[in-house]
């Protein structure tokens, strides 16, 4: 050791150790958001279905500019028009209307109802989550038992039930898909806090002197958010499918409102007649849902810092 | 150098007791079985020393360590006995009183700088964010101490590791900002929890020397725990051996290394390479750690001790005077 006491080696010895490890593209002050903003864009596939999605939002939001006719209006001579037919563009339904209107405007209610009853689904059973993962004991036994006799349903069975007890209408469509989709995403938020509860991190905020709700706000959220949120892109397709199915079993939004799950039901029994227009409906929900699954995947790996 | 060290220290630590622990027991309680962990622990350490407390897994000198700052599950941890720390009662504090010791007053490294560190904040943000808690001060002037830190506890090109993650850097590098983070709000007291387990030998040392020349800067009283007999010997002034969550031998550091009178320090000693034959294989300590769920009312060291009589087991050893400041808790060092 030498005479200051202070090793005079340690520096440089940390020096040639560490240079290695410091990745060599990184900028100084990126802060998180922009990493994984420069992440996105290096991921061609989740581009291309990130603007899918985001033109399938555009066309639900600008229907009305964009349908060339109103959704509503029938024109009984062009029942079943095929596709490409002059003026309807993508063909009309059974009673005459144009199909391409419809889609746009069925987007709204559709997307709509795949987006609302996850927020709701989030608040709730993410904070549920968090809260009963965190706190452990009792309350995480209660709350947790509580969400599985949730699961003790068929999801959309439960679906089903709680339009009938609440009568069927848009609003009560939301609730309870919200319902449904609270217990899948505190279960996933009750495993992920659990595991982060238990990290040293969460030990070490507390010996700096951090208190509870300051560790959750600061350092278990952000921890928990990037997962809960992937599972939540997930969530979305499920939801315009659930409620597409609603609504083709009658419960949800009721005729003559456009709406792709509802325009499924009422075109199915054309479907030998003019079978492509039949299915545009469904490819727009199966679009829709594998954009928002492939975005959540593509989220998952842009927003999990480690992988550097 | 540990000598010129008492020295240079003495001066500092004037006789006032930084942290003063009474008969610290700790228990964990749950529905089938009791963990006697820590067993009537009791010890003071003064401003500018370093207290190492040596033991296997499980002896509970990380329980101990924790205790001191009440970084026990609450539920079911029973505490008993009184622990100090700068004039605060540990044991009674609120638990806002409580949040505004931990970090200013005391502080702690931990074992795991890779998961001690939040992998989704830049250490330098996480180190300002104490420091703004505890000192009300803007994030402007948190993030220039916090600098200042990285300078101090020499993490090469600081001004850019501020913005790195945790896994952007080495295992060293992050024990140093684990550091840092423990030093940014000048504690008086620091706990280190086998601080350089997790890192390779050539780290390991440097660590030590910086951990060493910061508390001899700042004045800090430090509690070292290790299992590690070379890295006990290197930092500390005041050795304390941990058997069973008891002290079963304390002292400073150097006569207790040359002539270590409980026969399980003989046998720690003995066990690792320092001052071995080359060529020889080490002499292991016979049995195991007694199970903490039973506590005899004997040495609890008996089972495996090489001089066992029947007086250890007739009651929990007192502590014999061995030495100026030392102590062992064993009945044979009288009749030797």
């Amino acid at each position: 050791m030498n005479p200051a006491g202070r090793p005079l080696s340690d520096a440089a010895a940390t020096r040639v150790l560490s240079g290695a490890e410091v990745p060599v593209g990184r900028r100084d002050g990126r802060g998180y958001w922009t990493t994984v903003a420069v992440r996105l864009s290096r991921d061609p596939l989740t581009l291309f279905f990130g603007i899918v999605l985001l033109l399938i939002v555009a066309s639900a939001v600008f229907a009305p500019g964009l349908a060339p006719t109103e959704p509503d209006a029938t024109n009984v001579l062009k029942r079943l028009a095929p596709i490409g037919t002059p003026g309807y563009l993508l063909g009309a339904d059974e009673l005459g209307r144009d199909m391409l209107s419809r889609l746009l405007y069925g987007g709204r209610l559709s997307l709509l109802m795949g987006i609302l009853p996850v927020i709701g689904a989030l608040i709730i059973g993410g904070g549920l989550g968090i809260t009963a993962g965190f706190i452990g004991g009792r309350l995480n036994m209660l709350v947790m038992r509580t969400m599985d006799v949730f699961y003790a349903f068929p999801s959309v069975l439960l679906a089903i039930g709680l339009v009938g007890a609440f009568g069927s209408g848009i609003v009560n469509l939301l609730i309870s898909i919200t319902v449904i989709l609270s217990p899948p995403i505190a279960r996933v938020a009750e495993s992920v806090t659990t595991q982060v509860r238990t990290y040293d991190f969460v030990e070490a905020a507390r010996a700096s002197g951090a208190p509870t709700f300051a560790i959750i706000r600061v350092h278990v959220l952000a921890n928990v958010l990037g997962p809960i949120l992937t599972f939540a892109t997930s969530l979305v397709s499920v939801s315009i499918i659930i409620s597409a199915g609603l609504s083709f079993l009658g419960f949800g939004v009721q005729p003559p409102i456009p709406e792709w799950g509802l325009m499924l039901s009422t075109l199915r029994k054309s479907i030998w007649i003019n079978p492509y227009v039949c299915a545009l409906p469904g490819l727009m929900i199966f679009v829709t849902s594998i954009c928002f699954n492939l975005l959540s995947d593509g989220l998952r790996n842009a927003m999990d810092v480690r992988l550097g | 150098m540990s000598s010129s060290f008492a020295v240079a220290t003495s001066a500092i630590s004037t006789g006032d007791r930084l942290v003063e622990v009474n008969d610290l027991t700790v228990r964990f309680v749950s529905k089938d079985t009791t963990i006697h962990a820590v067993n009537g622990v009791s010890f003071t350490l003064a401003a500018g020393e370093v207290l190492g407390i040596l033991g296997e897994s499980g002896s509970g000198k990380t329980v101990t360590l924790r205790a001191l700052m009440r970084l026990l599950p609450e539920g079911r941890t029973q505490i008993g006995g009184t622990v100090r720390v700068a004039g605060h009662d540990v044991l009674g504090l609120s638990p806002g009183a409580l949040s505004r010791v931990r970090g200013s007053t005391i502080a702690m490294i931990f074992q795991e700088p890779m998961t001690a560190l939040d992998p989704v904040y830049t250490v330098g943000y996480q180190i300002a964010e104490t420091v703004v808690r505890h000192e009300n001060v803007s994030w402007a002037e948190a993030r220039r101490r916090t600098l200042d830190l990285f300078e101090k506890v020499q993490i090469p090109s600081a001004q850019r590791r501020l913005d790195a993650y945790p896994h952007e850097l080495s295992g060293g590098l992050r024990q140093r900002a684990m550091i840092a983070l423990a030093l940014s709000c000048r504690p008086s007291v620091l706990l280190a929890d086998e601080p350089t387990t997790a890192l390779d030998a050539t780290v390991q040392i440097q660590i030590l020397l910086l951990l060493r020349s910061l508390q001899k800067e700042l004045g800090m009283g430090v509690v070292f725990v290790t299992h590690d007999v070379g890295v006990a010997g290197e930092i500390a002034d005041k050795l304390a051996i941990m058997y069973a969550g008891r002290f079963i031998e304390t002292g400073p550091v150097t006569p207790i290394m040359r002539a270590p009178r409980h026969p399980y320090t003989e046998g720690l000693l003995a066990s690792t390479v320092h001052g071995a034959m080359r060529g020889q294989r080490l002499k292991a300590i016979q049995g195991s750690p007694p199970n903490l769920e039973i506590l005899p009312a004997a040495c609890s060291f008996a089972p495996r001790c090489p001089r066992v009589a029947d007086i250890c087991l007739a009651g929990v050893p007192p502590e014999v005077p061995t030495g100026p400041d030392r102590m062992a808790r064993c009945v044979r060092i009288t009749q030797n």
